[in-house]
């Protein structure tokens, strides 16, 4: 794998200055109002408008074909749809929209700092804490979860090369069986680490764990 | 004791079986970790992943491990089927069916969690094929309609191509958490609550 890093394009332009929050308000906006235009000519001046604000972001056009690029053939197909069951006013207008709003998401993403966004989703997700996810627990759980993928990329490739050895390489139960057994050992034995230091009687006023 | 924590909901041992299946659900997307028949057929196994999560994690812990992976996804790391992520994947024609996912494995998680210590596979296939598919199409296909503008009969039928695999995801998830559930008993959800509740007394 490519390391886990975002997709975040370093810059200074002034959609980089503005707070991951006012960026995703103003996405949640824009979306909605592809969802209600209708005409052509109206997906043509929303189009200029999303060239406007990736020209202003200065990312450059190969991070931006990167984030369209995974929506092309379900374009192609919805095209080649609307065009034979509707006609091709609907099927511009219906392409348009799916390939626009993927271009003003992915330049949310791009101008965005992967930290600066979860931040936001962290504090977003603060009302958890009434389910038992204090903000202490929710931020081990990501965290956690990051450095987890990995750990089990790793261990499936191990246990890919131990069915292979077996000589059951095209068994999806042989691969998926221990893979799933170690995970959940896996995942048991850090249950007990973090229970062993302490963790299960943090408090949520001090911001770490009791000793 | 924390002040909200209703019965202690959030002990250690469940952060960490819902982050590494999150994780796990990430890694069955990675390219080169594993093509499910050696290399003929490139179908994703994530939503394999999101079904085996139900049907061993239960349905509270498989939801929250499905929303961790989409929160970091949304937060721009490349967790999804072939590197995607960050928020184009929310807005994109098939955003319904990553949000489904949280239902879904929801469902799949409480009918699991109906059969007790022995789930029947005939219980694991319907669960998965109910919370797996059932819901997750249910969500998925109204939002891809909206999102293209089209009618929901044509979104079906743009979605059609993704059901045999999916019910071969269904029933090959269900003998996995079979195999996973002899082998390690403490898969099955009711066992585990059990002994979570039996740690506790003791």
């Amino acid at each position: 794998m490519n390391g886990l890093t975002g997709a975040y394009v370093p810059g200074d332009s002034p959609l980089h200055r503005l707070p991951a929050g006012a960026k995703l308000a103003g996405l949640a906006a824009l979306c909605t109002v592809l969802v209600l235009l209708r005409a052509p000519v109206a997906m043509a001046v929303a189009a200029l408008v999303v060239g406007v604000l990736f020209a202003v972001s200065g990312v450059g056009a190969a991070a931006a074909w990167a984030q369209v690029r995974p929506v092309r053939w379900f374009a192609v197909a919805l095209f080649v749809m609307q065009v034979v069951f509707a006609d091709l006013p609907s099927a511009i207008t219906s392409v348009s929209r799916v390939v626009l709003a993927v271009a003003l998401a992915g330049l949310v993403t791009l101008t965005t700092r992967t930290v600066a966004m979860m931040a936001f989703l962290e504090r977003c997700l603060s009302p958890a804490r009434w389910v038992g996810l204090d903000p202490f627990r929710l931020s081990l759980l990501l965290s956690l979860t990051i450095r987890s993928v990995p750990v089990m990329a790793d261990l499936a490739t191990r246990v890919r090369e131990a069915q292979r050895a077996r000589g059951v390489e095209w068994s999806v139960r042989a691969f998926a069986v221990p893979l799933v057994v170690s995970a959940l050992r896996h995942a048991d034995a850090l249950g007990e680490a973090l229970s062993a230091r302490g963790l299960d009687d943090h408090d949520e006023g001090t911001g770490h764990a009791a000793p | 004791m924390p002040k909200f924590n209703l019965g202690n909901g959030f002990p250690t041992g469940d952060i960490a079986r819902i982050a590494v299946f999150a994780a796990l659900i990430a890694a069955l997307g990675l390219p080169g970790t594993l093509n499910a028949f050696g290399n003929a057929v490139p179908i994703t196994l994530q939503t394999f992943g999101v079904m085996l999560a139900g049907t061993i994690l239960g349905s509270w812990r498989a939801a929250v491990a499905v929303a961790v992976l989409l929160v970091l996804v949304a937060a721009g790391l490349p967790l999804l089927a072939g590197g995607r992520g960050g928020l184009g994947v929310f807005v994109g024609p098939s955003a319904g069916f990553l949000l489904g996912w949280l239902p879904g494995a929801a469902v799949t998680g409480w009918i699991v969690e109906r059969g007790g210590h022995h789930p029947s596979v005939v219980r694991l296939v319907v669960a998965c094929v109910a919370g797996g598919i059932g819901v997750i199409y249910l969500v998925g296909l109204p939002v891809q309609a909206l999102v293209s503008g089209i009618s929901l009969g044509k979104a079906a039928l743009l979605s059609l191509t993704f059901l045999p695999g999916d019910l071969i995801k269904a029933v090959l998830a269900s003998i996995v958490t079979r195999g996973t559930q002899r082998a390690y008993p403490d898969a099955v959800p009711a066992v585990h609550r059990e002994r979570l509740r039996a740690g506790k007394e003791g």
